[in-house]
This record gives C-alpha cells, structure tokens and sequence, in this order.
C-alpha cells in the first residue's frame, strides 16, 4: 500500500472524526498509533553503569529511522504531569536495528529528568520524540582518518559512529581517546573493548582521571602523534571542550574539529535588544540584545512555555505579532507579522510584541 | 440595579479590599503549586471516556443501521452516549482546555493554543468573545456581551424594546439551536446591524464559520447517515437528537452562572481604574453557583462553581470544588454574597427573568436584593449603552489565560 492512499483514507477518516483527527481515537487503543505529535514507547531501560542506563524506545508513526550517526532527539517525558524535554543523543545506529532506537543517559546530579529517565522510567511509558538533528555527524564516507575525543556521557553520539562503522565493516583508521573518572563510570566499556579486539584499526585509549588526571591536551603528541592529521570529532564536558577548541586553534587546524555541547551554542551575534511586550499578560520588559525572548518574558513574570531550551522541541513557539527577532545561534531574522518564531533561542531586534 | 462601585457596595474599605484580594491570589499560588500528576490523570482520563462514549454512540447507531437489530433501545442508547460525549467535550474538556487550565502540563495535545472543539463556533472566536470579552467585563453592561447574548433583554438597565416582548420565545428558540447561537456570538450581530464592525474582520470570521460550521454539518447530517445505508434516517434523528441534547443542556448550564437573583451588573464606572482586587470582587458579586454532586459538576465542566471559575478562568476545573470552600469561608469572614442553590431553582430564577424583562420595567418589579443603606436605582432611567469593539476596551488582563488568533 503506498503512502499516498495511506493520507488519504487519514483524510477521508477526519470527516467522521472532525474536528479531531483519526489518530486521536486510534492511539487510544495503541498510544503509538498518531502522528498528531510523534510518540514512542520505552521498551526497556539497561543499566549500563551505576548512574547511565539506556533506553531503547519503539518510536510510533511518523518516525523515520534513517537519523545520522551522531545526532541527537528530543524527549519529552511527562513528570509529575509536566511534560519536560531534553535532547540527548542516539547511540543505536540507524536503520539496521529496525524497529526501535535507543538513548543513553546519565543522571546528572542537577538534572531532574536525566535521574528521572534513569531510575524512574518503566518500560511501558509513552514518551513523546522530536525527530533527530545536529551536525556532530559521521560524514558519508567517512575520512581515512579520525580522531574522537570523548569525556563521560559525550561517548554516546561517538558510539553510535562507531557501531556504524563496525556494522558497516570499514572501520577507518581510528583513535578514540575517552575519559572517564573511573573505569565503573565508564559508559559502554565492555562493547568498546570488545570493538577495539576486532578491528586492528581502532584504537581506544582510556583514561581514568580521578587516578591519572585530566588530559593535557600536550600529551596529544605521543598519544596519537599524527592528531594534526585527523579529522577530529570532541564530545564531553564545556571545559574540556573549550581546551579542545583552544588548542586546535592555537594549530590552526578548527576546519578539521568537530564539537558537539549539550547546550546552546549561541554562534550568531545578538541582536540590539528591545522592548519585549507580551500582548495577552499585559507585561513589557526591556531585554538586551543577547537575553533570550523566553528568559526576558520568565523575568516579566509571564508564564511562558518552554521545553528543551535549545531550540529543539519548539514547545516555546509563540506567535510574533509585530517586531523583529534574531535567531542566536545563526543570526536569521524573523519579522513577518504574526510568525511563529521559536523564544528559546532568539533575541530581539528593536521592540517587538508577543502574543501570550 | 446595576453596581457603579463594588467597595461602597460591599461596604469594605480600600484595605479590606486589598487584603480579599491577596488571600485570593494565595489560593491561587497554592493551587498553582500543588497540580500534579493527579490532575494530569484527571483530564487525560476524560478524554479517554469521552472519546469512547463518542466512538461507542457512533457504532452503535451504525450497528443498528446495518443489522436492523436494536430497535428503538438502540437508537436511544447510541443517541444518548452521542450526546452525553457532546456534553462532556464542550464543557469539562473543551471549555476548559480552552481556558487554559491545562497548559501547564506543556502537553501540545491538551493545549489552549490549538484545541478544536466538538461545536459549530471556531476555538479562536470563543477565546475572544468568552475567554477575553465575557471574563473580563463580567456583567458589565455595554462591554460584557453575554449578558442576553444581544437576543434577550437580561437586565433591568438595558432600554426596553416592544420586540423584547417575544423574548419566552426566542429564549427557547436559543436554548434549542444554542450551538449556532453560540457560532456566531462573537461576530457581534449587534455592531454588524449598526455598521460598526471592521468588514475585513468580518469577513474573516464568517470564513472561519462556516469551514467550521460544514464540517460539523457533515459529519453529523450527512456522512454518517451515508454510512448507514438504507436506515440512513434513523441515524440522523440520533444525530439531531444528540445535538439538540447537549444544546439545552449547555444551555441550562450557561444561563445558571450569570442570570440567577443575586448575581449583579455593573456599570462601565466600576471598570474605571478598577484594581485586580475589585476585579476579584465583581467576580464574586456577578457570578451564581448551584449545588450538585460530583457527576453533576463534571457534566457541566464545573461551572456550578462559577464563581471559582470567574476568579480563577485558568485553574485546572477538578480544583475548583476545593476552591470553593476557601472562597466560602472568604465571603462568610467579609460579610460578601456567595449566591448558589440548587440547578433547578437557579435556572428557575433566569427563567423568570427573562420572561419578567419582556415587559417594560414599570410593569414589573426587581428580584435584586437591594444593597444595604442604599437607595434602589433599579427603575432609574435607561442609558444607551453602545457596544464597545476592542479598540475601546481596556487592555486584556493576566488572569484570564491564553488567546491566540490565527493570521488570516
């Protein structure tokens, strides 16, 4: 049955359903079955360290499996019941697992729902998905030479690289250099191990930094002498990734450096700031040009809707009745009248009004 | 009579006021604090039993269409799971989704900004002419358009008119057809007629309604009886049935939280300058309750607690029954009102109301209770009281939750 006849029966199922969608009557006997906002079901939930665990997630309709090594999903999880959104990355390889994808967290001490993900979850919950993004991706093909630089939880978009490349079997020559405070604490040691046996081409290096330390990133030299070579891809903590980038600039090499930060990386210049009014409370504020529309409403005081802050899961979208506002991490603007614009992630461009 | 001023009427001072609207605003806060993952259950498990109600009403009439089995039990049992799915859309989920009252859960199915409802009036013109004009101008004459919804003359200060004399008429001709009355309550018939309606605004909402208003039609009017073959009949009347059920029904509902004796009118001077906390206070004053158990409240999307939904229009609606004790013992510890009685005497009180004004004031006399220490100026002559647009209302306040319209 094609796709086309499948929207249509959709369609013509509407005018009985009107004006609810079919999906709305049918995920009630499967919550699966809707495609109104994409779901998936926790399968099972695998320990893999005392803090991490993986969580492998039939996703419903709607969902394609053909997400790029290394990219990262939106999840929302319904917490004392607040939806609540985060992104973490794949670390199943696309495809070949068919019918599920799985996520690797770690409970940060800070991090409500990453110890929620962890040790709450039970197999069985609906959780809700936004489909992958990110450019921290395995290139097609991939280059002759790579060099990944991982600390802690940072291995998870690396190891779904590399299951890709194991899967594939045309593992490149490659150097993974991991960090980690303790071999415990070491996400997917076992498997990493087991691909360093088979493949003569990959090299892991572990470190272990409550013992040895950190990396100085000097040590680069005889741990892996041709660095300078490799494509280079870095997952891990802020600071270390500000030495990363630090030294790969001092090199002049940053067109062969990759990172990846699990927060907003606001690469585009501010914009001039404003006077921010929110239509429907009644309540202005005045936010300069690098505050965040979203930020500048929570000081107001307005209730504003908000998910994984990053400009993913568009949960914050609010209408933009008139003004102009810059997108942080690009610097495009938006200014038509009344576009829905994403608050998490811009900044506005003289006075503007929003419509909440 | 209308109120001019709700501190002289009430009798309290300036700080009393404030502090009645402090104590409410810590209700507020509690309540705000303490939704849950109860609450959540609560709403999410509505819609599950009125999304079956809704799929076993349609199987059913379309079981007896085909199999010509059932007879008129059936027919009557598939009108009324039809209906009593209606009924709970509109009011417990509908209305309220469409409040707000959820969107905290930051669910993007159960949110005021894209929820549709099972009616012929388009979301987007309900969240205007109710959540904004009806809950913020709450019986205020000239600004608050449901006081008689421009068909029926419901206060004593609104001119007299020798057509208002078929009011026991029309007044059942909207309780029967109360879906479309409601469809085309915010087109405002009334600014249309005297050429004071924007036509490009107009325009739009017609579009809205009637894309709305087909799809409606169809399906209950048309696509099903298709469906049924040749009893294609038998599934109509069910239809038309259910329909009609839940339009009295919200009928009934609507006209208990504003038109029983007690709850008050006011005059566009108490809206001047008026404060958060005297705006509190006009909702207590112009809103009635009516008693009932807990299935009672829930078919009505309780609103027999009217006046906890005026104070707080945006608070999950499964709070409002414990929220209405606190309000109690606020209004007992001020001396204030808290009109309420059972549903029937409340719509009895409208009623009367309604067939008392079809006649000029000198003929009949006021059911208000007369304020304290004050002179009744309930037969004063009647002012003009031009409807307002937007342009000349004050700006929206917070307490009213989300509205969003859509660009074109």
């Amino acid at each position: 049955m094609s796709t086309i006849s499948w929207e249509r029966v959709r369609t013509a199922g509407s005018k009985l359903t009107t004006p609810l969608h079919p999906d709305d009557y049918l995920s009630l006997i499967n919550p699966l079955w809707s495609q109104r906002e994409l779901r998936g079901r926790v399968e099972e939930v695998m320990s893999e360290t005392e803090d991490a665990a993986t969580l492998v997630i039939r996703p419903g309709w709607g969902w394609h499996y053909d997400h790029r090594p290394g990219q990262y999903v939106g999840i929302g999880v319904q917490v004392e019941g607040k939806f609540q959104w985060r992104s973490y990355s794949v670390s199943s390889p696309p495809r070949r697992s068919g019918r599920t994808i799985s996520i690797t967290v770690r409970a940060m001490p800070e991090g409500l729902l990453s110890a929620h993900l962890v040790e709450g979850l039970k197999p069985g919950t609906i959780v809700r998905l936004a489909l992958p993004e990110g450019d921290f991706v395995l290139p097609d093909p991939p280059p002759a030479e790579m060099l990944f630089l991982v600390g802690g939880s940072g291995i998870t978009p690396v190891m779904a690289m590399l299951r890709t490349l194991d899967r594939r079997g045309s593992m490149p020559d490659v150097v993974l250099h991991y960090s980690s405070p303790t071999p415990e604490r070491m996400i997917f040691r076992e498997e990493l191990a087991d691909l360093d046996g088979r493949h003569d081409s990959l090299t892991v290096h572990e470190l272990h930094t409550d013992l040895d330390g950190m990396l100085d990133l000097a040590d680069l030299d005889e741990i892996c002498p041709d660095w300078q070579e490799r494509e280079t891809w870095a997952c891990g903590p802020g600071p270390m990734l500000d030495a990363v980038l630090a030294h790969w600039k001092d090199h002049d090499l940053t067109d062969q450096l990759h990172l990846e930060r699990f927060t907003l990386e606001l690469g585009g210049e501010g914009g001039e700031g404003g006077t921010i009014s929110f239509r429907t409370s009644g309540k202005t504020i005045d936010a300069d040009g690098a505050t965040t529309v979203l930020e500048a409403g929570e000081e107001a005081g307005v209730g504003m809707p908000f998910g994984c802050r990053m400009g993913i899961c568009h949960t914050c979208t609010l209408t933009l009745v008139s003004g102009t506002v810059r997108d942080l991490r690009n610097g495009d603007e938006y200014g038509n009248p009344n576009e829905p614009v994403q608050t998490c992630i811009t900044a506005a461009v003289g006075d503007c009004t929003f419509d909440i | 009579m209308a109120i001019s001023d709700v501190k002289e009427y009430t009798h309290l001072t300036e700080e009393e006021v404030e502090q009645i609207g402090r104590e409410l605003d810590a209700i507020r806060a509690e309540i705000e604090d303490s939704r849950g993952a109860a609450d959540a259950a609560y709403i999410n498990r509505m819609i599950k039993i009125q999304r079956g109600l809704a799929a076993a009403g349609r199987a059913t009439l379309l079981a007896r269409a085909h199999t010509g089995r059932g007879g008129k039990p059936a027919w009557a049992a598939g009108a009324a799971l039809l209906g009593l799915a209606k009924i709970l859309e509109n009011m417990e989920i509908g209305h309220n989704v469409m409040h707000g009252q959820w969107d905290w859960m930051n669910d993007p199915e159960i949110h005021s900004s894209n929820w549709e409802w099972d009616t012929a009036q388009p979301a987007e013109q309900w969240k205007h002419s109710h959540n904004y004009v009806h809950h913020q101008f709450t019986n205020v004459l000239g600004y608050d358009n449901d006081i008689g919804y421009g068909i029926l003359r419901m206060a004593r200060e609104q001119k007299w008119h020798p057509a208002n004399i078929g009011q026991p008429v029309y007044n059942a001709m909207l309780a029967t057809l109360f879906e479309w009355g409601v469809a085309l309550h915010d087109l405002d018939i009334e600014r249309i007629r005297k050429g004071e309606k924007d036509p490009k605004e107009m325009k739009r909402q017609l579009r809205q309604i009637v894309r709305k208003g087909r799809n409606q039609i169809l399906k209950d009017y048309v696509v099903y009886p298709a469906l049924s073959g040749r009893n294609w009949k038998s599934t109509l009347t069910a239809n038309l049935t259910a329909n009609i059920a839940r339009n009295l029904w919200s009928y009934v509902i609507i006209f208990c939280g504003h038109f029983p004796d007690g709850a008050m009118h006011f005059t566009e001077e108490e809206i001047e300058d008026e404060t958060r906390s005297e705006w509190y206070l006009r909702q207590v004053l112009g809103a009635a309750n009516f008693e009932g158990g807990p299935l009672l409240h829930i078919m009505s999307g309780n609103l027999g607690f009217q006046i906890e939904h005026h104070l707080f229009p945006d608070l999950p609606s499964n709070r409002y029954a414990q929220i209405s004790e606190r309000v109690k013992a606020l209004c007992e510890k001020y001396d204030l009102p808290y009109t309420t009685g059972p549903l029937h005497r409340q719509y009895g009180q409208a009623l009367r109301t309604i067939i008392k004004l079809s006649l000029p004031n000198h003929m009949t006399s006021s059911d208000d209770p007369a304020p304290p220490e004050r002179a009744d100026t309930a037969n004063e002559p009647s002012r003009a009281r031009r409807r307002k647009s937007d342009a000349e209302r004050p700006p929206r306040r917070t307490e009213l939750g989300g509205w969003s319209r859509s660009a074109s």
